[in-house]
Parts: structure tokens; sequence; C-alpha cells
């Protein structure tokens, strides 16, 4: 669906893309993460023909960036960083202005979907200008959505908006999720990425990582198992650091915090070599690193 | 096709709720259109007959054949205010599409529009036209105002007959809309490349400049507006507006647009 090779962007002397290569599949959401002026935008504004590359080549459902622009601009749909509505229009009226540029073939009718399926038709013809902010969101959104593209490019969503107008727009994204569409979506709310994407980029001028939120979490924490235990102590942490598949164990109060890159296969052998120690074992989880820690992990090390 | 009239129909819509643009477009053909009946009005009462021995020679010069002193003198005084009126289709569209550009910088909604499959041709020609119908038709409609009203007060037919000449006719219909079309790719020029929408307006206004030229060098006697003035105007606007839409293209430079503009 969406394919880069090398593509780069280069400002006059500044360096905002750079050899970005990437392949986006599918159906998939594919979150573009990265801090504030690390190219982001610029990547969305090249995938969507709205700039053209410095160096590098890239391919939108099929179409080629700088020679197919139009082709690619037809069967895409993005989310600008802002809604851009025209604020002294109505809501419908701005829609419909979106629904005939696209050459859309039920402009009214497509233009009612998505109204309602906002929860916007009954505010229809006020101007959007007297629109809440989610609102403006919703209805950005929905023009971005009204000539049914398979590719959507999302470039913060759910910035500034209030918890629950995000939430709503989360839920709309997840919904299109589901009808098979592929998102590319740019975020800061990491939260956000790690619940909707099925993969994850890191990006700061080049792609520093892609994988699963999951993949990556293993990649830069690896896999920590607890083990709550009514006592615990540094005999049992030191028979533990004894197993082979057992790279490291940190005793924290009650809790021994185990590392190992395989826990299904192996929590049962440790259990068990505990259990057989005379422990007695609460309870066992994984600890889960926030997509955040990743990221700052992540990011950090591109700075030493 | 679709894409621009989308594109006229978009910016009326925002620009006609702009009281100020509104009043533009109607009150100023008015006001251009009253000013010279007025004079009319006022200069036929002073029974002007006998003045034609105390008209300089440049006057008599220029004056139509068969008109009496007075009756120059009326044309003389009423031709300098309307040369003003060709002052609308330059005014009218600085009002719409000085705002054009810069105007969706500011408020966001151009990177939507760009991202769009319209192409720039077609975005151009879609404010273009949305800025030079309204010119066009104000300064039409001014002079039909103008011309019904002359038709009305002058009881010379020799003297409406100098005023709504093929001359004059030929400028209102050829001419305005040439000006239109300048004034608005100096105003898409601009709009593309400043940053505030004030500045826009302000550096736009500028366009007026040669027509205040032309008046001012009429009242001063450099010259008087005839058929070969005229026409070598027509043509000479015609090359300028080829250079202005091929500039306005130019330098509507879409990355340029959404990069550099902060």
């Amino acid at each position: 669906m969406i394919v880069t090779e090398n593509l780069t962007k280069e400002f006059e002397s500044v360096l905002a893309v750079d050899h970005l290569t990437l392949e986006v599949n599918e159906g998939e959401v594919f979150g573009f993460l990265g801090p504030n002026g690390a190219g982001k935008t610029t990547t969305i504004r090249m995938l969507t023909s709205l700039i053209g590359p410095t160096a590098g080549t890239a391919a939108v459902n099929g179409y080629q960036i700088g020679k197919e622009d139009k082709q690619i601009r037809q069967t895409v749909g993005i989310l600008t960083e802002a809604p851009g509505l025209y604020e002294n229009l109505s809501a419908e009226y701005n829609l419909e202005i979106y629904a005939n540029l696209y050459e859309v073939k039920d402009p009214k009718g497509q233009v009612e979907k998505y109204l309602r399926m906002m929860g916007l038709w009954d505010r229809r013809s006020d101007e959007a200008g007297t629109f809440s902010k989610g609102m403006r969101q919703k209805l950005a959104l929905s023009r971005a959505l009204l000539h049914e593209p398979r590719i959507l490019f999302l470039d913060e969503p759910t910035a500034a908006l209030d918890p629950e107008s995000a939430r709503l727009v989360r839920d709309f994204i997840a919904e299109l999720r589901k009808e098979g569409r592929t998102i590319f979506l740019c975020t800061h709310n990491l939260d956000e990425a790690d619940r909707l994407c099925d993969r994850i980029g890191i990006f700061k001028t080049h792609l520093l990582v892609v994988d699963t939120p999951d993949r990556l979490r293993t990649q830069v924490f690896g896999r920590k198992v607890v083990f709550h235990l009514i006592k615990a102590d540094e005999m049992l942490a030191g028979i533990l650091r004894g197993l082979p598949f057992v790279s490291d164990v940190r005793l924290i109060d009650n809790k021994l915090v185990v590392n190992t890159d395989n826990p299904e296969l192996h929590n049962p052998d440790i259990i068990r070599l505990l259990v057989g120690q005379g422990a007695d074992i609460q309870f066992v989880g994984e600890l889960r690193r926030s997509l955040e820690d990743v990221y700052l992990q992540l990011v950090r090390e591109t700075h030493e | 096709m679709n894409r621009i009239k989308t594109i006229i129909k978009k910016e009326w819509a925002e620009v006609f709720k702009n009281r100020m643009v509104l009043f533009t477009i109607i009150f100023l053909p008015l006001l251009l259109a009253t000013l010279p009946l007025i004079i009319l009005g006022v200069s036929g009462g002073f029974g002007m007959e006998d003045i034609s021995d105390g008209l300089p020679g440049q006057f008599t010069q220029v004056c139509p054949e068969g008109l009496t002193g007075g009756e120059c003198f009326q044309v003389m005084m009423v031709s300098q205010f309307m040369l003003l009126f060709m002052m609308v289709p330059l005014i009218i569209p600085v009002n719409i599409a000085a705002y054009s550009v810069v105007g969706e910088k500011t408020t966001r909604s151009l990177e939507p529009l760009l991202a769009t499959p319209i192409t720039t041709l077609e975005l151009l020609i879609g404010k273009n036209l949305a800025a030079v119908i309204p010119a066009v038709i104000a300064t039409w409609g001014g002079f039909l105002v103008f011309a019904v009203g002359a038709g009305i007060i002058v009881q010379s037919v020799n003297v409406t007959r100098a005023l709504i000449s093929p001359v004059w006719l030929f400028a209102v219909i050829v001419i305005g809309p040439l000006l239109a079309v300048l004034s608005v790719n100096f105003s898409l020029m601009v709009s593309s490349r400043v940053t505030d929408p004030r500045a826009a307006e302000q550096i736009s206004a500028v366009i007026i400049i040669p027509v205040l030229v032309v008046f001012f060098g009429q009242i001063a006697g450099l010259f008087f507006i005839n058929a070969s003035i005229v026409l070598g105007t027509a043509v000479v606007l015609l090359f300028i507006d080829a250079i202005m839409i091929y500039l306005a293209e130019r330098v509507f430079q879409r990355e340029t647009i959404l990069t550099r503009w902060k």
C-alpha cells in the first residue's frame, strides 16, 4: 500500500527526512511516532503528494509520488494537523465543497452519511467556526473520508482534544481499521498508538525502528515476569539467577522480577522451582512497559 | 470544470459573507456612477451654451464635433470622472483576491484543499473567475446605471452620444475585464507571497496607481482619452494580462506556500 525507498527531503540546508525506507501493508494501522520537528508532517506531505521529495522514491496505492500525484490525491484521505475548515461556512457546505472536489458520485448522500456518523447532522447548518474542537476534528475527519479512500493519513488526530472527544475520535479510527482501511497515524499520544497501531515506526529525521508495539517492548527492555511471593529473599533470587534461560533477577520487596526471553515456555519451570523451594506464590504477571518508556529509551539513545 | 465551479462557489460563499466586500462591490460602482451624473445634472443647469469662447484651445481640439462650447465643457468634465470609473475593475478584485491565498493559509484551509486532486491551474482559474466576475458585473452594472441616468438627465442628444460613445463602451466592456484580470492576478501573486491578509490588501492596492496617473494626466491636460489611446491600452493590457497570469501560476508554488509560511 505504501512503499518508500530512501525517501529524502531537504529544505535548503535542513535535512527533514533522511533516507526513509518503509513498507506499510494493506489494512494496517501504522503509527508514525517521533519528537516535534522530526519530519513526520513532512513525510505525510510527501506521501500525499503535497510536496515532492529531494531524493528517493515512494509509491502510495501503487502510484508513484512525483509522477502520479493527481491519482494519489484522489485515492488517499488526509487529516491535517489543523482542521483547516472554512469557519464561516456551514458544516454541510464544508463537506460538500470537498465532495465536489473529489468528484464523489453522490455528494449529498456522502455528506449526510458522514455527518450522521459523526453525530453532526443536527448541527449541519451551523457555521464550522461555532463548533467545539472535538466537533471540528470530527468534521475534518469526515472531510478526509468523503471519497472513501483506502489509505488515510492522520496527523495528530487527537491533539488538543478533551478526553471525551479524543476517545470518540479514537473509537472512530478503530472502526475504520475494522473496515480494512490502511491508516498512517502520526501521533504524540503513545497510549493511543499502543492501542490502535499494528506496527509502529519511531522516527527522528530517519527511521529508528519499526515493529509491533509488543516486539518493540521486548527488543528494548526484554521480557520481565513478576512473581509475587508471600516472602521473597535473596536466596530465591540467587537460585533463579542460576537458570540458563534467566538473564537477570531483581528482588523488590517480596517480588522477584525475572528477565526471560520466553516466559510462556519457562514460567512453569520457574514456578515449579520456587514452589519446590517452599515459596508461596500469590500472583504471576508480566511486567508490561509502556510504549512511552520504549519511545523515550529509543529517542534518548539517538541523543547519546 | 466542476472543480473550478466548486472553487468559484466556495470563494463567493466566503467572500460575500464579508460586509465590507459586499459594500465595495455594490456601492463603489454606484458611487462612481452617481458622481458624474451629479456633475452632469449640476453643469446642465448653468446655461453654459455661451462659454465656448472661454474654453481653452486643447478642450475645443479634442471636443467631438457638433457640440456647443457648453456641451463640450460638460463632456470634458464628466469624462474626467468617468475615468475614475475604471478603478472599479481594479479595486473590487483586490478586495476578493488579495485575501484568497493568504486567507486560506492563515485559516490553515489551504493544505487540505491542496491535498485534493485539484490542479494548480484549476485552483487559480477558480480563484481568478471568483474575483473577475463580480468586478466585471459591478463595472458593467455601474456603467449601465450611468448610461441610463445620463439619458434621463442630459437634454442634448449630442452630449449623451459623446458620453456613451463607442470609445467609452469599448473601455468599459473590454478594458474593464482586462483591468480586472490584471488586478486579480497581481493580487493573487501578492497573496501567494505575503503572510498577512492586511499586507496583501495594502500591497495589492498599488494596482490602482496607473489609473490614477492617467486620471491626473488627463486633468493636467497631458492627453485626452480617445479611440487610439483606448485601443492601444487594450492591446498593452492583453499582453500584460498574459504575463501576469503566467507569473501568478509560477508564483503559486504549492510546496513553498505550504512549507515556508508559518
